[in-house]
């Protein structure tokens, strides 16, 4: 079975709502069958218009989205064969679970028979069996999020979309949502597009994530890739947790550069978006790279005041001032070795320059 | 602590239902004394009034009691033939008193609703009673006029022996109790109340009709738009509220008259021609008008209420569930506004049953409706008992509506904002 790469495309996508702004800047996106895909961003990045677009609920002020080759723009939202899960679930109130479930069935004339074993086989998919006769009022807000991503996928949709549908549940059952989608996500195969402002969640669920800013993909890779390698400062800032200092490139080599500080020392640094000497930049690190009184040989080594400690539990946070950084943090594992970590001590840190990325100064 | 409970003691020893009662005392207290004022008030102008009403509708003690000897003598007499000499002498013997009380006016009103003519000859009698002479009345009596040696006017006289009488009521129906005791309808020619209920019932249906086909995309369109418009068009829709009733009612028959502008319109773009001018006021279709418009914010303002409610998501995920947009919104939307077109239609229909300015000032005669009945014996014929019994007619009607109502659609699905 051969998947289709571009099972869904975004081709040279504009959107604009009053002819002034554009929410959408030159969207290029290739969503392969069977993958999960989250589109994540700040809110007012057009993440959420994109969806829209693709659900048929806005239209692109210019390009053309396609659907298994096929150009949809002028197909209205009923006829793309399309599952959604909104972000209030948007479970209709006056029917039972078992009519939310039977109402894309119904208005495709299915007989009652199979309208009847596919409700059944939904419901057991998200372990509500024995749900069908209640109202939506009378369920939980898990249990409505479950019967909404029933009914997205009851009638066998090419494309699931999903709008940020676990915002409105408690981090507890958010986290046990997370599995329960990416599971069912992996036993039927479904091509799944997810929203969300999350980035706990997105790492979880995605095959790929297309993290959105100002209109515009700032970066579409796999979630280990774009924690670990962001291609902008603004990617490295949004996903996880970021150390920076900002300077002057002033030495370039293959895989190195040289980076002046606005302090005056000089780090080394891994240039990602720096091409010459004289560029300014913002060299992003990642707290739990940068490690203490470590008996390796690294490149970089400083040494920082410690401003504050804080307790985490399985880690301690540790807020350093370096190299003229008064917010550098560092994840110190809990272990008995660390007892140098008391307020005030100087202590020794060194990283990588591989793991220091040298970005846009932005 | 659930063992505690189990005993349903307090922490004192107190019984927990004595304790709760006294801390609750003192609220409850307060809270009558808060909804004693309006309390009052409704009874004063609602509870007082309607039982006022009830029993003006069914009493008839005037005339009982302004004719005591009369009734007295009248308990032997079994309404076939002329009644003996004893029953004229005790009529003469009380109309004397109410002539020398002045009082006898409202008697000869009374009895003439009951049987026309009763009025004049009474008039009459008491002219000529001046002259009669001691014994034999029945026969000086029956000298006066000659509907008096008519039996048919004493079975009338003897009709309103009873203290408590339904027969307004049948009146408001078309029907009598005739002289058997039987109850029949009136001659065809004159059964006009029939018509009038009817012709309410019909204008009281088209104009809650009319309304909600208005309201409901008026209703969609203020939930929808966005709040800078729909703040300008709720303006639109209360801007009638505003507006003295009178004003409206009378812009209605400046634009409908036959000279009026609407028509001016018509003739001026060729539709009509100039000495064809169609009637559009001072009937049923100027009732219709004018009631519509004036009670269409009743229907738009619950409609809009319920509408606001109903989230835009649902409709689209009607349609994302392959559902065409009349299909999401025939399944999807529309069952949930019912709960407003409930109340908007109730209220609509109600006000309009009982409507009286508007078909009163531009309703003409095939236009007036069942209030303006009501209202023109209250002014005009006085016979207020009978007013009083239509009143009352149509309150049962809408308390009849009402209950229906709650059967079919269920009161408590009725949302108002």
């Amino acid at each position: 079975m051969s998947k289709n790469s571009e099972f869904v495309k975004f081709d040279k996508v504009d959107k604009s709502y009053d002819g002034k702004v554009l929410v959408v800047k030159d969207l290029n996106l290739d969503i392969a069958e069977g993958e999960f895909i989250t589109m994540l961003g700040p809110s007012g990045s057009g993440k959420t218009t994109c969806l829209m677009m693709l659900a048929g609920f806005e239209t692109p002020t210019n390009g053309e989205i396609y659907l298994d080759k096929n150009p949809i723009s002028n197909i209205p939202p009923h006829k793309r064969g399309i599952g959604m899960v909104f972000q209030n679930y948007a479970l209709f109130p006056h029917m039972t679970v078992y009519e939310n479930l039977a109402f894309p069935l119904r208005v495709r004339k299915i007989s009652k028979e199979d309208i009847d074993k596919k409700v059944d086989k939904a419901l057991s998919m998200v372990s509500l069996s024995g749900f069908e006769n209640r109202m939506p009022g009378q369920l939980s807000g898990g249990q409505q999020q479950r019967v909404a991503v029933a009914r997205a996928l009851v009638f066998d949709p090419a494309v699931v979309l999903m709008d940020e549908p676990l915002g409105a549940l408690d981090k507890n059952l958010r986290e046990s949502m997370q599995y329960e989608i990416k599971h069912i996500h992996e036993s039927i195969g479904v091509t799944v597009v997810y929203v969300t402002h999350d980035q706990g969640e997105a790492l979880t669920m995605s095959n790929r994530i297309a993290v959105f800013n100002d209109g515009k993909v700032q970066q579409l890779s796999s979630p280990d890739k774009l924690y670990e390698e962001p291609v902008n400062s603004f990617v490295a800032e949004f996903i996880g947790e970021n150390n920076r200092f900002s300077g002057q490139v002033t030495d370039v080599s293959k895989d190195k550069c040289k980076v002046k500080l606005d302090d005056g020392s000089e780090i080394l640094a891994n240039p990602i978006t720096v091409k010459s000497n004289g560029e300014k930049t913002i060299v992003s690190l990642r707290p739990e790279r940068a490690l203490i009184n470590t008996k390796d040989k690294m490149e970089n080594n400083f040494k920082g005041k410690i401003e504050e400690i804080i307790y985490h539990g399985d880690h301690t946070r540790v807020r350093l001032n370096l190299l003229g950084n008064k917010d550098f943090i560092l994840k110190v594992p809990n272990s008995s070795a660390n007892m140098d970590i008391k307020l005030g001590n100087q202590i020794n840190v060194s990283w990588n320059s591989f793991d220091a990325r040298a970005l846009d100064p932005k | 602590m659930s063992s505690e409970k189990q005993k349903i003691l307090t922490t004192d020893g107190i019984p927990l239902e004595v304790s709760l009662k006294k801390a609750e005392k003192k609220n409850k207290i307060k809270a009558f004394l808060l909804v004693c004022p309006l309390l009052l008030f409704l009874i004063i102008t609602y509870v007082f009034p309607i039982g006022d009403m009830l029993y003006r509708s069914v009493d008839d003690r005037m005339v009982t009691n302004m004719l005591p000897k009369t009734y007295k003598a009248m308990e032997q007499w079994d309404g076939k033939d002329l009644p003996e000499e004893e029953v004229f002498e005790a009529f003469y013997l009380d109309y004397k008193k109410l002539v020398e009380e002045k009082t006898f006016g409202k008697l000869a009103t009374q009895l003439n609703f009951e049987k026309n003519g009763f009025k004049s000859i009474l008039k009459k009698l008491k002219r000529k009673m001046k002259k009669f002479e001691e014994g034999n009345y029945k026969e000086q009596i029956m000298e006066v006029h000659k509907r008096w040696a008519n039996v048919e006017y004493w079975r009338a006289l003897k009709r309103r022996a009873p203290s408590y009488t339904y027969a307004k009521y049948l009146k408001g129906i078309d029907m009598y109790e005739n002289e058997d005791g039987n109850i029949v309808q009136v001659p065809e020619d004159r059964r006009i109340h029939k018509i009038l209920w009817l012709r309410t019932l019909e204008v009281a249906l088209f104009v809650t009709i009319f309304c909600f086909l208005m309201a409901y995309p008026i209703a969609h369109l203020l939930a929808t738009l966005p709040m800078k418009y729909s703040n300008l068009l709720m303006i639109c829709v209360l801007l009638p509220f505003w507006t003295s009733l009178l004003v409206r009612t009378a812009s209605w028959m400046i634009l409908l008259q036959q000279q009026g502008i609407v028509n001016d319109f018509f003739v001026m773009i060729g539709l009509v021609s100039d000495d064809n001018r169609p009637e559009m006021m001072y009937n049923k279709t100027g009732t219709y008008v004018a009631m519509t418009q004036i009670l269409l914010p009743f229907m738009v303002l619950p409609l809009y209420s319920v509408m606001k409610t109903i989230s835009p998501s649902l409709m689209r995920a009607g349609k994302s569930l392959g559902g065409t947009p009349f299909v999401a919104f025939w399944k999807v939307y529309f069952p949930l506004t019912i709960p407003g077109i409930g109340a908007g239609c109730l209220l609509v229909f109600i006000l309009a049953i009982g409507y009286y300015i508007t078909p009163a000032l531009v309703g003409g005669a095939s236009g007036t409706l069942i209030s303006n009945q009501i209202a023109f014996h209250m002014k005009s014929t006085l016979d207020w008992s009978f007013a009083s019994a239509m009143g009352l007619m149509l309150l049962a009607g809408v308390l009849a509506i009402y209950w229906v109502y709650n059967k079919l659609v269920g009161v408590d699905n009725i949302k108002l904002g």
